[in-house]
């Protein structure tokens, strides 16, 4: 990740080359600042600006500066809820972490042609629609679903059992989603991985066991980091799907910030709220690029 | 090709086993492991397409092939209406997401602009910052400071914001790999630094192009929070529409409705892989 925004704020290369803007090259470059500073910096500030708002009626609100919607956000009750996206976030980190890189090892280490078609199969789902990849498991695991019926008619069960609408359906709803994310950037690691040093290590006695977890893991971590990155920061305020497969309960940080804002009744509080997850997001983002520095 | 020996030399020979055949045995164990996350990963959607098929409504029972709930899904006005407003936002985003990105990328890659770091950091945010930030912060702007109404041009506005630096920095990676001296030799020619523009520089970066137009058409065909936050019911897409359909239960027509998305997701990825393979060579 750190790398994408080394390329982008950078674009090394042919930097001599490089030009002093015209005010031609000033004139087209304008509709991306504009667009940059409208729709990037100008929403931000807006949300933080109106977390010290004040509700005065359905929809209306005053931009006061009050700090009344972060005493009411550090309750037990909101708290709750940070923590429970925190946790459902960190578990997929970790689940796909675990599935993940042995998959993106294989592929990594794979001959050459076969690495396109491994990659182009773990891109396959990522393209798919999150809903409808949701909406297969939840033909899967519903009471009517495909496991029940099955566990029913073998009269496993004499009735069909609750997986649905549960917190471990909620994570592996996440997993499924975000596994992808995990694999391609452990792959990019994997890829660059010198040779020589896996044999020195196998030359020099280490077992699989020790090779792996003393050599590959440590020269793998920047993949490891960015993939963990890549998962954590969407799947913390995924509502959507926290919401089908874990049926909303407990629920989560995005499904509390979108009911105060379409009820329209306390949209300054979900801006604080918002706000709060800003600073997470932040936070992790720093940490990440720290972790990669390293 | 050597599946059969590694249990009898690990036994007899130790050191043997742990030079040749450990790392022998650890691909076996990968490739197995690889082999059953596909499955995880395949299974679900596969079993959604054949159950498409199926010619009973609630029941998870084979009890024939149908063609029917196609048919329905054709003739289902609510969803057709959703289809439509979807592409409508899908093309218009592509459009301006390709024309923003490529435009970007290029007077980057060759203008020394003042707050470099800060622009590329400013096209980095919007790709990783978690979606609901995105679309809060949007509709407060929208309803609070622009007064814009929700709907069809506040969703492209949103979308584009997100799929825009996709473009950009898949066309600043076919940059790197240009000779500089390119452009030059254009304009050498007479070519003015517009006409250079369009009738070298863009037939070069035209695989990146194509490759990010398509991902911004993909990514917001299948955006649902960044759409819930600025759409209002009349411009309802897709994605909103098959969430309330999920939220519901199981539906046969949305089985139907996956296995036409799968299908189609499949296509526009084979192409844009055959479009990126042909960009290396």
């Amino acid at each position: 990740m750190a790398g994408i925004t080394a390329a982008t704020a950078d674009n090394l290369g042919a930097s001599a080359y490089k030009r002093r803007p015209s005010w031609v090259a000033w004139l087209v470059f304008a509709p991306l600042a504009a667009w940059l500073i409208l729709f990037v910096i100008v929403p931000t500030l807006t949300l933080v600006a109106l977390s010290f708002g004040e509700q005065r009626g359905l929809g209306t609100v005053e931009f006061t500066f009050t700090l009344e919607n972060y005493q009411r956000a550090f309750n037990w009750t909101w708290l709750k809820v940070f923590w429970t996206s925190i946790w459902y976030a960190l578990l997929t980190t970790g689940i796909c972490m675990v599935i993940g890189y042995p998959v993106a090892y294989y592929i990594g280490r794979s001959p050459e042609n076969m690495r396109n078609m491994l990659l182009t199969l773990v891109m396959i789902p990522f393209w798919t629609s999150f809903l409808i990849r949701t909406y297969a498991w939840i033909t899967i695991l519903s009471k009517e679903g495909l496991i029940n019926s099955f566990l029913v008619a073998a009269r496993i069960v004499p009735e069909p059992i609750t997986i649905l609408y549960t917190p471990f359906a909620a994570v592996l709803g996440l997993v499924y989603n975000y596994l992808p994310f995990m694999i391609l950037p452990i792959y990019t690691s994997v890829e660059r991985l010198d040779n020589a040093m896996i044999e020195a290590a196998y030359d020099l006695g280490a077992r699989p066991v020790r090779a792996f977890s003393q050599i590959i893991i440590p020269l793998t971590s920047p993949g490891i980091v960015a993939g963990a990155l890549l998962v954590f920061v969407p799947s913390i305020a995924m509502f959507a799907i926290t919401n089908l497969m874990g049926g909303g309960d407990p629920p989560t940080i995005g499904e509390v910030i979108y009911k105060q804002f379409t009820s329209g009744r306390a949209q300054p509080f979900g801006a604080a709220l918002g706000t709060l997850l800003l600073l997470i997001f932040i936070i992790t983002l720093w940490i990440g690029r720290r972790r990669s520095e390293e | 090709m050597s599946a059969a020996d590694p249990g009898m030399a690990a036994s007899s020979f130790p050191a043997f086993f742990r030079k040749i055949h450990g790392p022998v045995v650890q691909r076996w164990l990968f490739g197995a492991w690889t082999i059953g996350v596909f499955a995880f990963l395949y299974i679900p959607i596969l079993l959604l397409i054949i159950y498409s098929f199926n010619d009973s409504k609630l029941n998870i029972r084979w009890e024939g092939f149908t063609w029917k709930w196609y048919g329905e899904l054709f003739t289902n006005a609510p969803i057709l209406h959703a289809f439509q407003n979807s592409l409508i936002v899908a093309t218009s985003t592509m459009v301006i997401s390709t024309a923003l990105g490529t435009i970007g990328a290029w007077m980057l890659y060759r203008y020394r602009f003042p707050f470099q770091r800060a622009i590329g950091l400013l096209i980095f945010i919007p790709m990783v910052i978690p979606e609901v930030l995105m679309g809060v912060s949007m509709r407060a702007e929208f309803v609070h400071l622009l007064k814009l109404p929700l709907g069809h041009v506040a969703m492209i506005i949103a979308h584009t914001t997100f799929c825009f630096p996709f473009v950009l920095v898949g066309v600043q990676a076919r940059l790197q790999g240009l000779d500089p001296f390119l452009e030059e030799a254009a304009q050498d020619l007479g070519a003015t630094p517009g006409q250079a523009f369009w009738k070298v520089i863009v037939p070069y970066l035209f695989p990146a192009i194509v490759s990010g137009a398509l991902m911004s058409f993909t990514l917001s065909l299948d955006e649902y929070i960044v759409s819930i936050f600025t759409t209002n019911a009349q411009s309802q897409t897709l994605p909103l529409k098959v969430y309330g359909m999920a939220k519901v239960g199981l539906n046969p027509q949305l089985n139907a409705l996956s296995t036409l998305f799968v299908i189609g997701t499949v296509v526009l990825v084979i192409a844009s892989e055959l479009l990126t393979r042909r960009k290396s060579t």
